[in-house]
């Protein structure tokens, strides 16, 4: 494989970034998208014909430095890119995405001021993530991590003049410092075990480092591997969002719509199930980090989803609904299933873009209306977005022949076959997760599509002005107040369909290749006694089998049971959810205060920090190092040279009079002192 | 006999009243110039007192020169006076405290 | 036993004068009690048979330093009131640091042994036909002959000082400047004039 080319992929859109985000007055709006859809589109290209050479043409895995950066003692930091068949997927992934992105902008920020600034950053964002993915070394791993997270942190707070999309914004950057704390941590433990930054000396030192310890104290100890691991996927934790670093993905939601889709929904947020999975030679020797993951992995899959059922902002449902389903890839992930893990990464990105598009197109045809309670009975306005809708959700909960199917319910049973410790609860939070995600799905298409028109008496709503303000009156051409909602123009439609196909038919088409087959073949590595996935493939009859299969299994019947019960609720006697919010008050109230992470996080833990820190800044800063050391020092120093100034008092016979007691003194002492 | 004993005691004598004169005296210029010469008339006795009690003629030699050295110490001193008598109209030493910083 | 009582009627009148040069309310009196301190001293260095030095002391303290002294306290016009004032103000501190000094030496003298010193042997008697000014003069024109020479240029220096410091310039006053008159150029004197000759009339 040709590094030049492999350069090229990243290279092309950070170069189209440079060139829109400092040259964007000069090359105009048109000159903005052309280059950076150009630029991100050759690398899609390039990203193509890369997954065509490894899969179709097996080339070997690439695995290189390209620029050494730096050298310290015998630890290279440099630019390497390590091309194999999980690489290949994911930069077309990436890719893809990001192309759908631009498009799509094109369309739906037409009239926005920081249009070329928008595309800047996609592109900035399209390169991150792609030297993130190529990343032959923790180093560049690293940095595309971080850059990544800037990226997103730039493009939650696009609209900095909204206080609330700078409030996201903060949020999101702070709680993915607190991941990337134990990020590093990991990576300093890697390069302290192995004197080198590059996986394949970590790979290889693996079961070297399975068996040492840390002291933790004079007794006890942990083991390296396994804290090397967890601090890794701290790090996991704070950019794929789970618990209890989740809290910043619902409020990303503050960034322009098409953005909060597909980087917060379908890519960036997956950077951590891709590190954990490229990390597979490292976690593999450790079953506790692993059952660390899993558990994790558990709990947002299952708690995440119950916010979503109460939650009344369509993005905000979607946005539970992707940190739910991020859980259950950390749940395959930490029972070893790392292909269902990226599989279900893969089938995700498509259904959930879908989804978010479509309540994207509702948003505009609503007039940026974001409550699902003043929605309703869309389905007779909005044939195609929701049709395409539909087939999203069904792919979400997981309908046998969709592809969410094949993924999900692949990753339902790998946990099943899993004897790790912990994995009796996954599993039984992977069931249940799967009701709440039918529950909470269908909850929204029955709010949003069907039942009464609640939409028409809502002409007066903040939010509505709040976002108009921002976007400078964008969207004026949807549909006006007190009119009848209106099917969007076909730069949304388009997208809607162009997603709702591969939502269907990828699933199927790709399960056996990639999950049961050898498609990652030496890319992730399964120790043979932990390979759940290859007992899952046992009994493994192709696509089509494996789907009617899934109709007796459980997971289908606690979907179906979930869509019932949001039929009946929702739809069917709406007054039901009310009775039931009023008897179960209290767990009610603790699913719409989100568990109370962000009342814990603010109230307590943010006003400690910040209490210790004005007390140190106080106390500590001012009080003793200003004060007492540095500004003392020079006190007690001015207040010595004021008295010892009266000394000098320039009269000769002060002089004098020093001289001779002082003479008389030395006389004294030397007498005494013989 | 004039013991070794009697001329320290006395140059010791002599010695402090020219350090108490230094104080009592720190106006006036002309008095602190006199009470250096007491005190190097004291110096100059232990060394005489020395010299003879060891009968080492080089302690008188140093006497010597230190006579010469005070004479032109004096005749220095004086001369600064007189300049700075005639650039202040006064010898007080109170009234020369440009050292002071 | 003779020279005992001298020694001690000396050494009373030298502590006598030398408290009068340090309290006498002028300075004038100051200046004759110290005529008096280098009187007795000499007095003194005669009993202990260093008489050069007393003959020094005599000739140059009292018949010139002294008289120097004086000379400058009777000219110039001292307001002794202003002087005078806070006479007492440090009188303390001078006094304690004279007894201390006392003390000290006297713990020199008398109560230490250990400098070798026998504070009650007394000086060394001399051969007969000893002179004390050959012995000096043997010594100092031979060993001691450069820093003689030394002290000559010390004087001759303190000479020189003392009149820069103290001679008046008159404006007005004719003087040759040897440095300028060998650095003249001939630019600075002559100027050549050409020019046509003239016809006579």
């Amino acid at each position: 494989m040709n590094p030049t080319l492999l350069l090229a992929i990243p290279l092309l859109p950070l170069v189209a970034a440079i060139v829109a985000g400092l040259g964007g007055r000069l090359i105009g709006r048109g000159g903005a998208h052309t280059v950076t859809c150009l630029a991100v589109g050759a690398s899609c290209v390039l990203s193509v014909m890369v997954l065509k050479q490894m899969w179709w043409d097996g080339a070997p895995t690439y695995d290189g430095p390209v620029y050494t950066w730096l050298v310290s003692d015998s630890m290279h930091m440099q630019v390497g890119f390590l091309i194999d068949r999980l690489t290949a997927l994911m930069i077309t992934v990436v890719t893809f995405v990001s192309l759908c992105v631009h498009v799509y902008t094109i369309g739906y920020m037409a009239d926005d001021p920081g249009y070329t600034r928008f595309f800047s950053y996609i592109s900035l964002f399209t390169f991150s993530m792609l030297m993130l993915v190529m990343a032959n070394n923790f180093m560049q791993l690293f940095f595309g991590w971080e850059a990544v997270g800037l990226v997103s942190y730039l493009l939650i707070g696009f609209w900095y003049t909204r206080p609330s999309a700078i409030f996201a914004n903060l949020k999101a950057f702070i709680v993915n410092r607190v991941g990337d704390f134990g990020f590093v941590l990991g990576i300093a433990g890697i390069a302290y075990y192995t004197y080198s930054l590059d996986y394949r000396d970590a790979f290889a030192a693996a079961p070297h480092i399975a068996l040492a310890a840390v002291p933790l104290t004079a007794t006890t100890s942990v083991n390296a591997l396994a804290l090397i691991c967890i601090c890794l996927f701290v790090g996991a934790m704070g950019k794929s969002a789970q618990v209890p670093l989740h809290v910043w993905l619902p409020d990303s939601m503050e960034g322009p719509t098409p953005i909060s889709a597909l980087i917060h929904a379908a890519t960036m947020v997956t950077a951590g199930i891709f590190m954990v999975a490229r990390m597979s030679p490292l976690f593999e020797y450790s079953d506790s980090a692993l059952s660390v993951v899993m558990v994790v992995g558990a709990l947002t899959a299952f708690f995440m989803g119950l916010l979503g059922v109460v939650n009344n902002d369509i993005k905000r449902v979607i946005a539970y609904s992707t940190l739910s389903q991020l859980g259950y890839m950390t749940v395959a992930l930490g029972v070893s299933a790392y292909g269902a893990a990226i599989f279900h990464l893969m089938t995700h990105a498509f259904f959930k873009a879908l989804l978010f598009l479509a309540a994207g197109s509702v948003i505009i045809a609503l007039h940026h209306e974001q409550d699902m309670r003043r929605m309703g009975g869309l389905a007779r306005y909005m044939p195609i977005t929701t049709v395409t809708c539909w087939i999203g959700a069904l792919a979400l909960i997981g309908t046998p022949f969709f592809s969410g199917f094949y993924s999900k319910d692949a990753i339902i049973e790998a946990v099943g076959e899993s004897h790790r410790r912990g994995a009796g609860f996954a599993y039984l939070c992977v069931l249940l997760g799967v009701f709440v995600t039918a529950l909470y799905t269908f909850r929204l298409l029955f709010l949003t599509f069907h039942g009464p028109e609640r939409f028409r008496a809502a002409a007066p709503h903040s939010e509505a002005d709040d976002h108009e303000g921002a976007h400078q009156d964008g969207h004026d051409d949807h549909g006006g107040h007190g009119g009848d909602p209106q099917e969007s123009p076909w730069v949304v439609t388009v997208p809607l369909i162009a997603l709702a196909i591969p939502s269907v038919l990828i699933g199927a088409f790709t399960v056996a290749p990639v999950l049961f087959g050898s498609y990652f073949g030496h890319s992730i590595f399964v120790l043979p006694a932990n390979d759940v996935t290859a007992r899952v493939g046992e009994d493994f009859g192709g696509a089509l089998s494996f789907a009617l299969h899934g109709l007796l299994k459980p997971p289908f019947w606690f979907a179906a049971a979930g869509v019932a019960t949001a039929w009946l609720f929702f739809l069917k006697r709406p007054e039901l959810a009310d009775r039931a919010a009023r008897r179960f008050r209290l767990a009610y109230r603790i699913l719409c205060e989100k568990y109370y992470f962000d009342w814990f996080n603010e109230k307590i833990l943010a006003a400690l920090t910040r209490g210790i820190g004005v007390g140190l800044w106080k106390g500590g800063d001012q009080g003793v190092i200003d004060g007492a050391m540095v500004n003392g020092t020079a006190e007690g120093i001015g207040w010595f040279g004021g008295v010892l100034r009266r000394v000098q008092s320039g009269y000769l016979y002060s002089y004098a009079f020093w001289m001779v007691i002082g003479l008389a003194a030395l006389l004294g002492w030397y007498l005494t002192h013989p | 006999m004039i013991t070794l004993g009697q001329l320290l005691t006395l140059s010791g004598i002599v010695f402090s009243l020219a350090v108490a004169g230094i104080f009592l005296n720190r106006k006036n210029v002309i008095l602190l110039l006199m009470c250096v010469e007491l005190l190097l008339l004291a110096a100059n006795f232990n060394f005489i007192a020395f010299s003879r009690y060891l009968n080492d003629i080089n302690g008188q030699v140093f006497v010597f020169f230190i006579l010469t050295v005070a004479a032109a110490e004096s005749a220095i001193g004086l001369a600064i006076l007189v300049v700075l008598f005639r650039e202040r109209r006064s010898i007080n030493v109170e009234d020369l405290n440009t050292l002071k910083g | 036993m003779l020279i005992q009582v001298l020694f001690h009627l000396f050494a009373a009148i030298l502590v006598l004068a030398a408290l009068g040069v340090i309290t006498a309310r002028n300075p004038v009196y100051s200046a004759l009690a110290l005529v008096m301190c280098f009187v007795t001293s000499a007095a003194i260095w005669l009993l202990i048979e260093a008489e050069f030095l007393a003959v020094v002391l005599v000739l140059v303290y009292v018949g010139a330093v002294m008289v120097l002294f004086l000379f400058v306290v009777m000219m110039l016009d001292i307001n002794l009131t202003e002087l005078r004032r806070g006479f007492t103000r440090f009188a303390w501190l001078g006094w304690l640091t004279a007894l201390a000094v006392i003390v000290e030496i006297a713990g020199v003298v008398w109560a230490r042994s250990g400098l070798g010193l026998d504070a009650h042997r007394g000086v060394a008697p001399v051969p007969a036909g000893y002179s004390n000014t050959l012995a000096l003069g043997s010594v100092l024109y031979t060993r001691y002959a450069y820093p003689f020479e030394l002290a000559a240029v010390l004087l001759l220096v303190a000479i020189v000082a003392a009149i820069s410091l103290t001679m008046r310039r008159r404006t007005g006053y004719k003087q040759q400047d040897i440095s300028r008159q060998v650095a003249v150029r001939r630019e600075d004197r002559v100027r050549l004039v050409k020019m046509d000759a003239e016809k006579r009339p």
